[in-house]
């Protein structure tokens, strides 16, 4: 599966469009996690925890995404976007979509 | 006695969490130069099209991102400051620090998966939490920086000008 946040995949051209695919996923961080990012914000700094959760959390959005459009036949998803919004406390949404397309 | 020290406790933790802040926060400035060096030849544009003339052999999504916070020290003032109105000084050098890092990381990305060029750059920034008005609580804020990293054909690659290490 190709994946580019291009209009189309560089060096190939598009013939068939499958239409939008998406995949999300909404993550908490865990306690042991949230104790030490807690201490770490008191002298600032990275966040190496919440780091590696997010960038595990859209991996597997781009998973889903790409599943999404295997499923359609597709074997390129051109023009990906991404969307975070914090819904609760402590708990993030990772929304990935794209358009499922067939490269040549 | 008891009551002193808890007195104490905020002021301590206050000038504590400033000089340590203050430290990483130079730390990550000399850093982020190592790092951007070492990225150097990796280019990375805002531009979706590529110039005529290059030709592209492979193409990967790349993304680097990072979460970073405040120090305590920095978050009050900031709070305090922002009663005025104006310019929050403090908060420029980490959301430059964080974007300068989320760019390197994507770089490093493109290049270990064997790529020269990113296309198409974008950078998103994301409150997690917001930070409750007495400036406790987790006030992470991410950035993330991705695009489309290409291997160019050998030989129709243009040669990169002296502004080429500076993050977008």
């Amino acid at each position: 599966m190709l994946i580019s946040n291009t209009q189309e995949i560089p060096g190939k051209t598009v013939v068939e469009f499958f239409g939008v695919v998406s995949g999300s996923t909404v993550r908490a961080k865990h306690i042991g996690r949230d104790i030490a990012a807690g201490l770490k914000n008191v002298v600032g700094g990275e966040l190496r925890g919440y780091t590696e959760l997010l960038a595990e959390a859209r991996g597997e959005a781009i998973r889903r995404m790409s599943y999404q459009a295997e499923e359609l036949g597709a074997n390129a998803i051109v023009n990906v976007r991404f969307a975070t919004s914090s819904v609760a406390q402590g708990a993030a949404e990772l929304f990935a979509y794209g358009t499922a397309v067939r490269v040549e | 006695m008891i009551e002193l020290s808890v007195y104490l406790i905020t002021p301590v933790m206050l000038v504590g969490a400033w000089i340590t802040g203050t430290l990483l926060e130079r730390r990550h400035f000399q850093d982020l130069l190592r790092l951007e060096s070492g990225a150097r030849e990796i280019l990375a544009m805002t531009v979706e099209d590529l110039p005529a003339g290059w030709e592209v052999e492979e193409c990967d999504l790349v993304i680097g991102n990072v979460v970073i916070s405040q120090d305590y020290f920095k978050r009050v003032a900031a709070s305090i400051k922002g009663i005025f109105g104006g310019r929050i000084g403090v908060y420029e050098p980490l959301l430059e620090r964080a974007r300068r890092e989320a760019v390197v990381r994507m770089k490093e990305e493109a290049r270990a998966h064997g790529h020269d060029t990113v296309i198409n750059v974008r950078i998103e920034t994301s409150p997690l939490a917001r930070a409750r008005s007495d400036a406790k609580g987790t006030a992470g804020v991410e950035i993330m920086a991705f695009g489309t990293a290409v291997t160019l054909r050998a030989g129709t690659r243009k040669r990169i000008g002296p502004g080429g290490g500076v993050p977008v």
